[in-house]
């Protein structure tokens, strides 16, 4: 990124947090959180304090951060060293986000950037200008990627609420401001669970480590498995309806899971994992000392900002989530790409000097795919 | 905290105070040493390490009327002398393990005990205080609540124990008598062994000398060597092919090579060089983030994750010789 992007970059993200601080706040208990940022071109500061949402308006107006990043952990000393904060709590986090899907449409929205070269292509193994393998992947926007992201949402608040007895209440969906969302569980006895504890939930949400015995089948003596029912609570219930359809096929196929024997099933229960599994990122959930893109703010893998989802059918990230200003703005794009914002089609661009409103060069200059002239 | 009736002493002594207990029963220590009568209790205490040690769980009836309740509570209480005369930590850890599978049969009987309600409340209420566990009974299912399920679940490596084997609904999730006390085992055992690290060594008793030596000699049959082979484990491999092939290592992947490696006696300069070919290949910051891992920058070392962590990373690609290891730095080690 050169500095002409970084100062336009920094300019826009300066009015939307000038124009948008009622987006932005300090979470609960402020005092005892781990604040982050980084700037566009910088490394990260962590372990900042801040107490009030004056301080951390502040903080935005000064240091223009291209992120911004709050603990979901609670800390008697958030201000000091990792192993000296001492850890008090963190609420549950679940980060879903479409690179993890496997959607198949997702190649013909992304595009290759040589690390060594800088050149942009479409999808390939190697750099067409420099022939170096070390690329980078870029995916622009795309409504199948969002459409099977809040299809894990909205299993995940199933299991949340059916299986872990969360109060729906508690839970709060966040767009991450750029290809996912984050699922906030607020005030939850699952609160003070550390991180090898938290494995197990995701586990149980993805479906993993599963054995047959689970869902009645006898190892040693299969004359008297007795598979799940229809309408059973949990993952019993879920695996019925996978792996029966419907009613009427129950007695077959059970019969056929039967004969085929314990290691056919259990390796059946494997392959299933992905398609009534929650595709969560484990990683995201398990680290208790993780800070978490701040709600309101902008994501500089996109200038789109992360917001609250109230009605996950209807939100549209593309834009909903798109705050920048439409002013026009002149950029060189090498975009192989079309992407739609705001309701409006861009590209592909082949090394164009075009004028597009700024929301568009933003998304464009921060996915690495144009420059500011 | 829980208060004792004659019955539960008998099968839970650990909870008894134990100089006050022999105190209030008018004996003292070194009367067990020289008085022929109460050799016998001397004897049982040796033959309840020995069971011990064998991996069986010393059996016990529960007393009728107080004329036996000391036999059973002095045993156990002459054991724990023994074992802090003989101080030797192998037969400490097999007597602890021992005692609390011998609890865990009275607990989960006295859980199911529909006809003394007294019973199945003493031990309701010794799994709250000891363990935090607040159990409901409905009909013949134990609900617990899945957080408190899983502080204690994680101590298993079994994969029955895993929440997503476990009938769940709303936030509860249903055990049996068994499976609920079996939950607590590694707590139980912890509970007694603290107390026996704990308490004081008395000086040597007269008439004790024998036992111990002979305990001494026991320990020794559990001394193991071990030897090592220096093959990678297949995560290992897996992290060190990704990096040949000049690909992404996660951070994650990139941690576990680190500190496996760490583990395994190489030095910070010597791991360098293997993520030469990452995308993103930083000299500095690898030598310094491998630094920080082996403790040089931070006061932590960090060590290398377990198998189950792995898992859930999706970098454990096991194979048959990893043998149910628990962390990868196990790999290839046997004992002869």
């Amino acid at each position: 990124m050169n500095d002409k992007d970084i100062k336009l970059l920094e300019e826009s993200f300066k009015k939307f947090y000038f124009d948008h601080f009622k987006l932005i706040h300090v979470p609960e208990n402020p005092n005892q959180r781990e604040f982050g940022f980084q700037k566009f071109n910088s490394g990260m500061s962590r372990h900042i304090s801040l107490k009030t949402d004056k301080e951390l308006h502040l903080l935005l107006m000064q240091k223009i951060p291209s992120d911004i990043y709050c603990s979901n952990a609670c800390y008697s000393f958030p201000n000091l060293p990792m192993n000296e904060k001492d850890w008090k709590n963190a609420e549950l986090i679940f980060d879903i986000d479409a690179k993890d899907l496997g959607v198949k449409s997702r190649d013909t929205h992304s595009c290759i950037k040589c690390t060594e070269c800088n050149e942009i292509a479409s999808l390939q193994q190697s750099c067409p200008k420099c022939n170096s393998n070390k690329l980078s992947k870029i995916t622009l926007s795309c409504n199948d990627c969002i459409t099977s992201t809040k299809t894990q949402v909205k299993k995940l608040k199933e299991i949340l609420i059916n299986d872990f007895g969360i109060s729906s209440d508690s839970i709060q969906v966040f767009f991450s401001g750029n290809e996912g969302f984050h699922i906030y569980v607020n005030n939850s006895d699952y609160q003070e669970l550390g991180s090898k504890e938290r494995a197990e939930l995701v586990d149980y949400i993805m479906f993993r480590g599963v054995i047959p015995e689970t869902f009645g089948f006898k190892k040693f003596n299969s004359g008297k498995t007795s598979l799940p029912e229809f309408g059973e609570s949990g993952w019993r219930g879920r695996l019925s309806n996978a792996i029966y359809g419907s009613k009427s096929k129950r007695t077959q196929v059970s019969r056929t899971i039967i004969s085929s024997g314990y290691a056919a099933f259990q390796k059946q229960l494997e392959m299933l994992k992905d398609q009534i599994g929650v595709r969560i990122d484990p990683n995201v959930t398990v680290d208790i000392h993780r800070i978490f893109r701040l709600p309101g703010s902008l994501n500089s893998k996109s200038g789109l900002a992360k917001i609250i989802v109230n009605d996950i059918d209807k939100f549209d990230p593309y834009v909903d989530a798109c705050f920048i200003d439409s002013d026009d703005v002149e950029v060189v794009a090498n975009c192989p790409i079309q992407f739609s914002l705001k309701n409006k089609k861009f590209g592909p661009y082949n090394h164009e000097t075009i004028s597009i409103p700024k929301y568009a060069a933003v998304y464009m200059i921060c996915k690495g795919i144009a420059n500011h002239t | 905290m829980v208060n004792l009736g004659t019955d539960e002493i008998v099968k839970y002594p650990f909870l008894a105070e134990a100089g006050k207990y022999l105190n209030d029963k008018g004996f003292s220590l070194e009367q067990f040493g020289t008085d022929p009568d109460l050799k016998k209790i001397v004897d049982m205490a040796f033959e309840r390490i020995k069971i011990s040690t064998e991996g069986k769980i010393y059996s016990s009836n529960i007393p009728q009327s107080d004329s036996s309740l000391p036999m059973e509570v002095f045993s156990f209480l002459i054991a724990v002398i023994l074992l802090k005369l003989t101080g030797m930590n192998t037969l400490i850890r097999r007597f602890s393990l021992a005692e609390a599978r011998r609890s865990e049969r009275f607990l989960e009987k006295d859980l199911s005990n529909y006809k003394d309600k007294t019973k199945e409340q003493m031990a309701l209420k010794i799994m709250h205080d000891l363990f935090s566990i607040t159990i409901q009974k409905q009909g013949d299912d134990f609900i617990i609540p899945a957080s408190n399920y899983l502080k204690h679940s994680i101590n298993f490596y079994e994969r029955e124990w895993k929440l997503v084997n476990r009938k769940i609904n709303n936030g509860s999730v249903f055990l049996t008598s068994h499976e609920t006390v079996r939950l607590v085992r590694k707590e139980i055992d912890l509970y007694i062994s603290s107390k026996i690290y704990s308490a004081n060594t008395p000086e040597m008793i007269i008439g004790f000398q024998e036992y111990v030596n002979k305990l001494r000699t026991l320990a020794k049959k559990f001394e193991v060597k071990i030897v090592e082979s220096s093959e990678y484990p297949p995560c290992i491999k897996h992290a060190i092919e990704i990096l040949e092939k000049g690909e992404n290592l996660s951070h994650s992947g990139r941690f576990m090579l680190g500190t496996y490696l760490l583990a395994k006696g190489q030095q910070v300069e010597q791991i360098a060089p293997l993520f030469k070919n990452a995308p993103d290949y930083n000299e500095k910051v690898t030598l310094y983030q491998l630094n920080h891992l082996a403790g040089k920058s931070s006061t932590t070392q960090y060590t290398c994750p377990s198998c189950e962590k792995l898992k859930t990373q999706n970098l454990c690609f096991a194979i048959p010789e990893c043998d149910n290891i628990i962390n990868p730095i196990q790999f290839g080690r046997k004992r002869v």
